[in-house]
């Protein structure tokens, strides 16, 4: 086991370091000067270019992707091209956003949807489960926006319980941190929602279909035993995938949630570098999300040892 | 009574589950009644006022540093820090500084900090550049007196120091405004009527200032960026907000207290809120403008230039673009309606919209060959993505072929720096927006700019007549004289067709009924407001 995750740590250094080749070049080749936004709109091309030199912008391509590398194994992610903070810095201001956003929702998620997809696979075809469905279909089908929309409507204008927008960090207190942090939650949660309890029903209904639950059910069990010690547990590794990788997505950036309850999250950094032609801070975010990715995929893949014994790594 | 939230029944009730799981007692109310929170038309990133035309980045200068001498609302030139003197043969001016001017860090404000501000302005404002042809030396006497002397007579010295509008001339301490101006200033210290406060900055999420205590304002009554800057709020917060409708909930909500830029779409809501005022604070307003590139056919052809010139509506693009006419007016003055050089010499037919006959018969006598204009199309500037369209309509009526390409904002601006043909990732044509006092005079215009390649603003228009009426403008005597130029150029720029405004609009500006004394301006002020509770 040791072994293999080692090894899996190992094998996403290459993968890392293609991404930062990617995203590199990519950026350069993406239209857009830094220089120019820096500047703004009265500047002349001599301005323009002496701007250039200063941010190393006129530098060929290969010297400034050797030296970003270069930087980065030193642990440095370089400054932001327009407001000159260290990029490491701009980023660990918003990772505690995305972060709580991103433990809220998904705890909330399988809080309610892991049941509600049980629940609807027990009693499949039954009202019960219509409803489950017909609501997950709801929360995947309604946009992010309009439900932000309703809930602040609701929650914020006309009932008055929470406030509109903004985040403070838990460190602030417990209570203005949940107050801001509610609303956002409960939005992204709906979507989650829909997405866990629909894998969770489709997976249940597969096991519950078994013959080991068949004879679960033909030695007497209780239902509850039955539904929760041989079909949900036989379930966890697709649900457990879709939780990690939906986490993965929430920490990545949510930027339409983050837009509208104007959460200073990395989704909202990442939009706003890119529009800037920012390169520091969006080679850093992607990077960043990659390493998040791997991290999460690597997580997923122990946790499927302890789900099912069946699965053993070399 | 304001009844907490997580102390409400009904709450307790409702199905919030997540913070039932939370167990929750929160805090106090967030609101403090010496703060102003504002929320501005953008985020503020480039912290030098000099290296950048952004307003942004102009409306933090007026934060945190003062100038020398500031434009009333009545185009007057009146003393801020300075008062001066004139000599006879109009070759020398005397700046006296004020008593009690001090930057933040306590160091008192001298004519050698005056004279380092300017010249780093002077290399890069358009205003300030021509000023320093002029000048001849900058020099102290003593620490409070600057002695500028011109080469030759200047009739735009205190016009140019008290330029409201991107560049302003903010005075720094002269060991910061001895960084050159390719590379951002590294402190952001003042003698402004508020301090930059840095440990909370957030470049697109919030930026904050507290009262400069040791500021003292003059005496006279705010007007425009003269007068007294009386801060009555402790600390004011621009908060970055990237959604309208998530602005206008925490208006209604509270939350904020002023919001710079609403959408017409969103006015008739945010006019019907309680407790809500809404004023346009920037009568000047916005010139939305057309610029075809002059170094590439077809728009080398004069005659091409005034087809689509004339095939141009105004009020069309205005409808489209703003739909309220309450927030625009069609206007054929390049130097601004509602400005002592306005005048619509030249510019009848497209702010009449009558020109479309004339525009067919024009191309057609130009022999156009049907060449694509390549017009490019930010889509994801809510100001700028409607003009091209109906221009694009508008040119495709009179017979050009147009290729509208759309693209994101930052690749035009990055794009409209080359000089190649559009077949080499050049273009024909884009449109923009400026500020009205950016362009109301012939100095400050970039438009009327006609040095060409080198030296010239894009599209890059070669008119040596062009430079010579704005130098005469430059050297003008007399208000009247300045006026006959501008008037003179106007029709030169017209018929040339260096550029063809769109007309003017304004942007409302909403702020709650707890702020008392919102000034008018060409940029926001934040002194003179006070909150009660």
């Amino acid at each position: 086991m040791g072994g293999y995750i080692l090894g899996r740590i190992l094998a996403a250094i290459p993968v890392m370091g293609f991404v930062a080749l990617f995203v590199f070049l990519l950026l350069r080749l993406t239209p857009g000067d830094p220089a120019a936004i820096i500047a703004g709109d009265a500047a002349t091309p001599e301005q323009l270019e002496l701007i250039r030199e200063k941010l190393g912008l006129n530098e060929a391509l290969h010297v400034q992707f050797f030296t970003w590398i270069g930087r980065l194994l030193q642990g440095d992610f370089g400054t932001s091209l327009l407001s000159g903070k260290p990029v490491a810095e701009l980023i660990a201001a918003r990772l505690e956003p995305t972060i709580s956003l991103a433990l809220t929702t998904i705890t909330l998620s399988i809080i309610i949807a892991v049941p509600l997809g049980v629940i609807a696979a027990w009693k499949q075809g039954t009202l019960i489960d219509r409803f489950v469905m017909a609501l997950s279909v709801l929360g995947f089908s309604v946009p992010i926006f309009v439900i932000g929309y309703v809930m602040i409507s609701v929650f914020a204008l006309d009932l008055k319980w929470l406030p509109v927008q903004g985040f403070k960090p838990i460190g602030e207190g417990f209570g203005p941190f949940a107050e801001r942090i509610a609303l956002p939650t409960l939005t992204l949660t709906l979507l989650y929602i829909a997405l866990i309890a629909r894998i969770t029903r489709t997976s249940m209904l597969e096991i519950l279909g078994e013959d080991y639950v068949r004879t679960a059910h033909a030695k007497g069990l209780k239902e509850r035993q039955v539904l929760m010690r041989h079909a949900l547990r036989n379930c966890a590794v697709p649900i457990v995938t879709v939780i990690g990788i939906g986490f993965a997505l929430i920490i990545s950036g949510v930027v339409v949630t983050e837009s509208v309850f104007n959460l200073p999250g990395i989704g909202r950094l990442t939009v706003d570098a890119v529009l800037a032609r920012d390169y520091p801070v969006i080679q850093a975010v992607i990077l960043l999300a990659s390493l998040i990715y791997v991290v999460i995929n690597l997580v997923i893949d122990i946790l499927y040892v302890f789900l099912d014994p069946r699965i053993r790594y070399a | 009574m304001t009844v907490h939230p997580f102390r409400n029944r009904a709450f307790r009730a409702a199905a919030l589950p997540a913070l039932a799981a939370f167990g929750l007692a929160l805090a106090a109310p967030m609101a403090d009644a010496q703060t102003l929170r504002a929320v501005k038309h953008s985020a503020l990133r480039v912290l030098d006022p000099i290296m950048t035309t952004a307003y942004m980045s102009r409306n933090h200068g007026y934060m945190i540093f003062d100038t020398l001498v500031a434009m009333d609302s009545d185009f007057n030139v009146q003393p801020q820090m300075a008062s001066w003197e004139i000599s006879d043969d109009k070759l020398t001016y005397r700046f006296t500084l004020r008593d009690g001017l001090a930057f933040h860090d306590g160091a008192p404000v001298t004519a050698a900090d005056v004279i380092a501000s300017l010249k780093r302005w002077g290399e890069r404002d358009g205003m300030g550049q021509k000023l320093m042809t002029f000048v001849a030396d900058m020099q102290p006497d003593g620490d409070n007196v600057m002695v500028m002397t011109l080469k030759e007579p200047y009739g735009l010295v205190l016009d140019s120091l008290a330029k409201p509008s991107s560049n302003v001339p903010f005075i720094m301490p002269a060991r910061i405004a001895s960084t050159p101006s390719t590379e951002p200033i590294p402190e952001q210290i003042g003698s402004g009527p508020f301090k930059w406060v840095a440990d909370e900055f957030q470049p697109g999420v919030i930026a904050v200032y507290e009262k400069n205590e040791a500021y003292v304002p003059r005496s006279e009554p705010s007007s425009w960026a003269a007068g007294g800057k009386v801060v009555n709020v402790d600390r004011v917060e621009w908060v970055v907000m990237p959604d309208d409708q998530t602005k206008l909930a925490a208006l209604q909500s509270g939350e904020i207290d002023y919001w710079e830029d609403v959408p017409a779409d969103l006015l008739p809501i945010v006019q019907a809120t309680p407790d809500v005022e809404t004023k346009i604070l920037n009568e000047l307003g916005f010139q939305t403008i057309f610029r075809p590139n002059h170094l590439h056919p077809p728009f080398t052809d004069k005659k091409v230039r005034q087809a689509a010139m004339m095939a141009i509506n105004q009020k069309d693009v205005l409808d489209a673009l703003v739909g309220n006419p309450d927030l625009y007016q069609t206007c054929a003055a390049m130097f601004v309606c509602g400005t002592p050089l306005e005048t619509a010499v030249g510019g009848e037919d497209v702010a009449a919209g009558t020109g479309m006959e004339k525009a067919r018969a024009l191309l057609k006598e130009s022999g156009y060959d049907g060449t694509p204009i390549v017009f490019m199309h930010p889509t994801d500037v809510s100001t700028l993505r409607t003009q091209p369209v109906v221009v694009a309509q508008a040119l495709r009526d009179a017979g050009f072929t147009v290729d509208l390409q759309a693209m994101d904002w930052q690749t035009l601006v990055g794009r409209r720096a080359s000089q190649e043909p559009p077949a080499n990732g050049g273009w024909n044509a884009f449109i923009t927006n400026w500020v009205g006092a950016d362009v109301f005079n012939p100095i400050t215009n970039n438009m009327v700019n006609g040095k060409g390649p080198q030296g010239g603003w894009f599209g890059w228009p070669t008119m040596d007549v062009a430079e010579k009426l704005r130098d005469d403008f430059a050297r003008a005597g007399s208000v009247e004289e300045q006026k006959k130029i501008a008037a003179d150029l106007q029709a030169f720029a017209y018929d040339e067709v260096m550029y063809v405004p769109l007309g003017q609009y304004n942007v409302t500006t909403a702020w709650s009924s707890k702020l008392d004394g919102v000034l008018d301006g060409p940029a926001p002020f934040f002194w003179n407001i006070s909150k009660s509770e």
